[in-house]
């Protein structure tokens, strides 16, 4: 190994910052997974009997479904009975006010970054915190309900809106629609729920925060996300966990219904605990996130930072119904030590003259494997439709892995599609080049990656594309060898 | 400014350098000749500390310090600049933001705080003067797409910004037209003053007739092997390296 690739590996190896556990007494259920477990998690929630129906339905055809095996993955055999499906730190029912809230819980998210009290808060983002199966605090409800928006946690939703869930939820995810989501369908235990009313644009950020902490538990969260004719949100995700040995599952739903003319946007800085850098541990991040263009005219936006996990497998989707709609990818995918990420989108056009932009940034370091998958499909009746998609993988070092399955159907004469596709390699000799420039190492790496994903980190809300950048430098630390 | 004692360098196990001895004082301008392969490239790579390339044995100072211990980085902070034969394509990262981090990394290393936005880019403008440079280069990625020329004028515009007090041109007349050589040479010239050095490496006296030399070294298989005022760059454009290689023999 020569010098520069002692400096290259010295300075990848920076560890994970959110890797603590807190000290919050949870109550869990028991370990594995059948009908009496979903009942008891229903009976917890005090679900009504549709809700435990819709569990019971996802759960039957579970059963009968097989794990996908057709991901660029090497997935170790998951034991399903030895998960507990349901955590949650224990507190009273409802917080009326933050005072009552354990203040190990209030100084985890602190920790994190994410203040509860709303007076620190960063102004202009309303934060839903959940920790393992419950959400822990939603913040700035009241000021969202003066215009009619309905922000709050999925279970409360069920309570409070029953309606509202009944008629979108599984709409654009059905249950059965694959194995990880049928799972999530049969145990999901909280999450977030969102509703702007027509005419109404959103006036603040909205986030969901989402924290795995016991041990030998699986995160399943919904979120929901129904924007009404006219409206505009934008809406943002992020997650960590602590680090553990053992591998954690997280299997999520994310669905969103943009109606006529509504605007949503969608960013996620994903930051799970990618495992330790010979690859223990780590989270698995099995995730279905799609959204409907429903309306004409409307558009759905997902921008997408990921630097944790240990295997993530992961394609948010759009389905182009109303004529006209629009979609927009645009996603960096980072993968260091021994992480592996198959991650990608899919863009199905069903209305006239709509249209959908991707673009993927791939960046492998490490021993890990980066697989972008991606599907543009224009149905028979979707006349005018157009694609423009752009893969690009950037290597640093020679052991790492980029991939690239672009996917097309085409039944309709009259789409234009468009596809590049590059892959590049930070080079020694660029580093050296801006160290002889008085620039360190670290920093030059930082500055490459972050010149190259500059095109997918200017679509993030300003508030957290500066975070990203700094993810995205600190995931690489240690990369290249 | 510069003393290098008996260096010796290789890669790969191969030796390069056999035992380079150089002084370089304040003020003054060497030149470095010799045929291809000679080490010439190698010596300018070893003394910015480019990791390929084993020292094993031997010493350089520069301004009183240990070169060879110093990170590449460090060596640059320190005053030590290399105008590259090749100079490196960076995608995406803008001229204005690899300069602003260059600069601000030195004034750093000097305990000054990061210029403001306004006085770079004053800077930028006064500097981009001194080699004729385009708006157009400055507000593109380092390097990418630059022709030739404009490569090798913005390692001199980077020479401007930084202000070193060494600098090492590596070959920077090669692929030059005889316009670019005048414009390079001439900023060169115009950053020349009583407390700085300049190591010229060339092939060709060309150079020299823009660049005037106070000392010519001939480099041949890895040492200096004649060194001599300017006219001795002219001696061996009429005679070529021939000469040398036959006088070496005896």
């Amino acid at each position: 190994m020569s010098d520069q690739d002692t400096i290259l590996n010295d300075v990848t190896q920076s560890e994970y910052k959110y890797g603590f556990v807190s000290a919050i007494e949870s109550e869990t259920i028991p370990k594995g997974l059948n009908e009496g477990v979903i009942r008891l998690i229903s009976a917890k929630k005090n679900e009504p009997d549709w809700m435990l129906e819709f569990r019971l339905t996802a759960y039957r055809n579970w059963l009968k479904m097989k794990m996908p095996e057709w991901a660029h993955l090497k997935i170790p055999e998951i034991n399903y009975q030895d998960i507990i499906y349901y955590a949650a730190p224990k507190q009273q029912a409802k917080y009326e006010s933050l005072d009552q809230v354990d203040p190990e819980l209030l100084e985890t998210f602190n920790k994190l970054g994410i203040p509860l009290d709303e007076q620190k808060m960063l102004s202009g983002v309303a934060v839903d915190a959940v920790m393992d199966s419950v959400s822990v605090k939603t913040t700035f409800r009241d000021t969202l309900a003066e215009k009619g928006i309905i922000f709050c946690s999925f279970s409360e939703a069920v309570q409070e809106h029953p309606d509202l869930v009944r008629e979108y939820m599984g709409s654009v995810v059905p249950p059965t629609d694959n194995y990880f989501a049928a799972l999530n369908s049969a145990v999901f235990s909280d999450g977030s729920f969102c509703y702007i009313p027509k005419g109404v644009r959103c006036p603040m950020e909205l986030s969901t925060y989402f924290r795995i902490n016991a041990a030998n538990t699986g995160q399943f969260e919904r979120t929901l996300l129904v924007a009404d004719d006219d409206s505009y949100v934008s809406y943002l995700e992020g997650c960590t966990a602590p680090m553990r040995d053992e591998n954690q599952l997280h299997a999520a739903i994310v669905e969103i219904v943009a109606k006529t003319n509504a605007q949503v946007k969608y960013s996620t800085v994903q930051n799970w605990y990618p495992g330790d850098k010979n690859g223990k541990g780590g989270i698995y991040n099995f995730v279905t996130k799609r959204g409907l263009c429903q309306g004409k005219g409307s558009k759905i936006s997902w921008s997408q930072v990921e630097t944790g996990s240990a295997i993530t497998w992961k394609y948010p989707s759009t389905i182009l119904l109303g004529d006209n709609s629009v979609s927009e990818f645009y996603s960096v995918a980072v993968t260091n030590h021994h992480q592996q990420a198959d991650t990608g989108t899919k863009m199905i056009h069903i209305g006239k003259n709509t249209k959908s932009t991707i673009v993927s940034k791939g960046i492998s370091a490490g021993q890990s494997n980066n697989s972008y998958r991606g599907l543009v499909k224009i149905s028979k009746r979707a006349e005018g439709a157009r694609n423009f998609s752009q893969c690009d993988s950037l290597l640093l070092g020679d052991k790492c892995g980029a991939h690239t399955f672009p996917y097309i159907e085409c039944e309709n004469n009259s789409a234009i599609l468009e596809h590049e596709a590059t892959t590049s390699k930070i080079g020694e000799d660029q580093i050296f080049y801006c160290n002889q420039r008085g620039i360190s190492t670290e920093d030059a790496i930082g500055m490459i990656v972050n010149g190259y994903a500059k095109q997918v980190l200017n679509t993030l809300p300003m508030e957290f594309a500066v975070e990203a950048q700094k993810l995205l430098q600190i995931s690489l630390e240690g990369s290249v060898g | 400014m510069l003393h290098i004692k008996n260096l010796k360098a290789g890669v790969d196990g191969k030796e390069i350098l056999k035992g380079i001895n150089l002084e370089v004082k304040p003020g003054e301008v060497h030149a470095i000749m010799g045929p291809n392969g000679s080490g010439k490239s190698t010596l300018s790579a070893v003394l910015a500390g480019n990791g390929r390339f084993t020292v094993t044995d031997g010493e350089a100072t520069f301004n009183g310090k240990n070169l060879l211990e110093m990170a590449p980085e460090d060596r640059a902070r320190e005053g030590l600049f290399l105008s590259f034969q090749y100079p490196v394509e960076i995608p995406g990262v803008s001229m204005v933001n690899f300069m602003k981090t260059a600069v601000n990394e030195h004034r750093k290393y000097q305990g000054l705080e990061p210029m403001s936005a306004g006085d770079f880019l004053k800077m930028l403008r006064d500097k981009k003067q001194v080699v004729e440079i385009d708006d157009r280069l400055t507000s593109r990625s380092v390097n990418e797409g630059f022709s030739g020329g404009e490569k090798k004028k913005n390692e001199i515009f980077q020479m401007a910004m930084l202000e070193p007090k060494l600098s090492i041109l590596d070959e920077t007349d090669s692929g030059l037209d005889i316009d670019a050589l005048r414009i390079v040479a001439n900023g060169v010239n115009k950053l020349k003053n009583a407390n700085n050095a300049t190591i010229v490496i060339t092939h060709y006296q060309r150079l020299l007739d823009y660049i005037v030399p106070d000392v010519v070294h001939i480099l041949y298989n890895g040492l200096i092997v004649k060194t001599g005022g300017k006219e001795l760059a002219l001696e061996l454009e009429a005679k070529g390296y021939d000469w040398i290689k036959e006088a070496v023999k005896v």
